[in-house]
């Protein structure tokens, strides 16, 4: 059990809590939090099963790199999406049509 | 249990904790303060997987840009709905 | 209901994710040691700056278009949003102003050693220009630029500028048969060319990203 293991694990726990959140969090803004904590953990699990074997992984680094920059670019889109939504109609949720 | 793995658990412990928090917390401002102290945890994880160069880009873009993002909106989120 | 189905289901699916994590063998393709072996014709010695510039470049030119997409639509997303709750907006007191002021040379200078010294230690264009986007939001926060509701030209063609120098150079390459194909005596030259335009181009996109939407500064 070395420390790639551990950070995929909790890495692959992060993912969950993450999707769990997107999915059950009403209001937008927290859940552009959870995406992103959904996306942390799918990095986590890229280089630390990567790490579990002896050397750094370059490929590895090099995607994780492209995906957080990817991500704020990602963030900062859906951001400005709520704010014209909020400024559009005042709401910070999406209206459901059928609740169960 | 060596000193390494204590630590790497004890990062992946805090991690999930401040993530859980960040997703839970009804106020917005609050949670955004422990997703920024979720990238900085991320920093010091890239730090111990040996990836001296995503630890650079998690601090300022991850945690510090997305920061910055978030606190930026909170504002205009919270304003807007008092002048209505 | 729903929120009990969506928690078991993640629970199980973590569970049985990590159940198989820790039985994993070791990989068939053992890519460091790939990497490590054509770094000599890469035209660097850091293996990530190897892999993003060079043998994965096609993904960084991709990368660098879409968040470029990214910055026009968050620009076209802005809308005519009125001036917000003064008491929000970023202060304009001197010391804070002189701060920001006397901080700017030595992040410009923290951002070109890091995409110099990308080649050989970690760095690169990404780390650079998020140095350069670090210090464009300080000196709005600061008060001593304005936003960027309305881009001049210059901001533009900074913009896009890197983009289109990454664009160009994997074009003009393509005569040569393969897109991305450096020569290897030119390889470590090109890499800090597109490099620096990454720099500069990052940099600006992603302090644009959080300017663009930015209120407008108090006269």
């Amino acid at each position: 059990m070395n420390s790639g293991l551990v950070f995929a694990m909790a890495g692959t726990l992060l993912f969950a809590l993450g999707t769990a959140g997107v999915l059950l969090v009403r209001a937008l803004f927290r859940r552009i939090l959870a995406f992103n904590v959904m996306g942390s953990g799918a990095f986590l699990v890229l280089v630390g099963l990567a790490q579990r074997t002896g050397p750094p992984d370059p490929v590895t680094q090099a995607m994780v790199l492209t995906g957080i920059v990817v991500a704020v670019a990602a963030t900062a889109l859906a951001l400005a999406l709520v704010r014209r939504l909020h400024a559009l109609t005042g709401r910070l949720e999406i209206q459901q049509r059928n609740d169960e | 249990m060596s000193g390494g793995l204590a630590l790497d658990l004890l990062l992946a412990a805090s991690l999930l904790w401040s993530g859980w928090r960040a997703v839970a917390t009804q106020d917005p401002y609050r949670s955004v303060v422990y997703f920024i102290v979720f990238g900085l945890l991320m920093t010091l994880a890239w730090a111990r997987l040996e990836a001296p160069d995503i630890a650079l880009a998690e601090a300022a873009i991850g945690a510090g840009l997305t920061g910055a993002l978030l606190l930026d909106a909170i504002d205009a989120l919270r304003s807007r709905r008092r002048t209505k | 209901m729903r929120a009990v189905a969506v928690i078991l289901s993640a629970a199980a699916f973590a569970g049985i994710v990590i159940a198989q994590l820790l039985r994993l063998s070791t990989p068939v393709v053992d890519l460091p040691a790939l990497v490590g072996e054509r770094i000599p014709v890469s035209g660097v010695a850091h293996p990530v700056t190897a892999v993003l510039l060079n043998f994965r470049g096609y993904d960084t030119l991709l990368e660098i278009g879409v968040l470029l997409l990214a910055a026009v639509i968050v620009l076209a997303a802005r809308g005519d949003e009125p001036a917000m709750n003064p008491a929000a907006l970023p202060s304009a007191e001197p010391p804070i102003q002189m701060f920001a002021r006397a901080t700017t040379g030595p992040m410009i200078v923290v951002a070109v050693y890091l995409l110099w010294a990308g080649a050989y230690q970690p760095g690169g264009a990404f780390q650079a220009g998020a140095v350069l986007a670090a210090m464009a939001v300080l000196l709005y926060l600061a008060g001593v630029t304005g936003n960027w509701a309305k881009p001049g030209m210059a901001l533009r063609a900074g913009l896009t500028g890197g983009f289109l120098l990454f664009l160009g150079v994997a074009a003009s390459l393509l005569i040569r048969g393969v897109l991305l194909q450096y020569p290897v005596e030119h390889a470590g030259q090109l890499i800090l060319l597109i490099e620096a335009g990454l720099t500069v181009s990052l940099g600006l996109i992603l302090a644009s990203l959080f300017l663009f939407l930015a209120a407008d500064p108090p006269r």
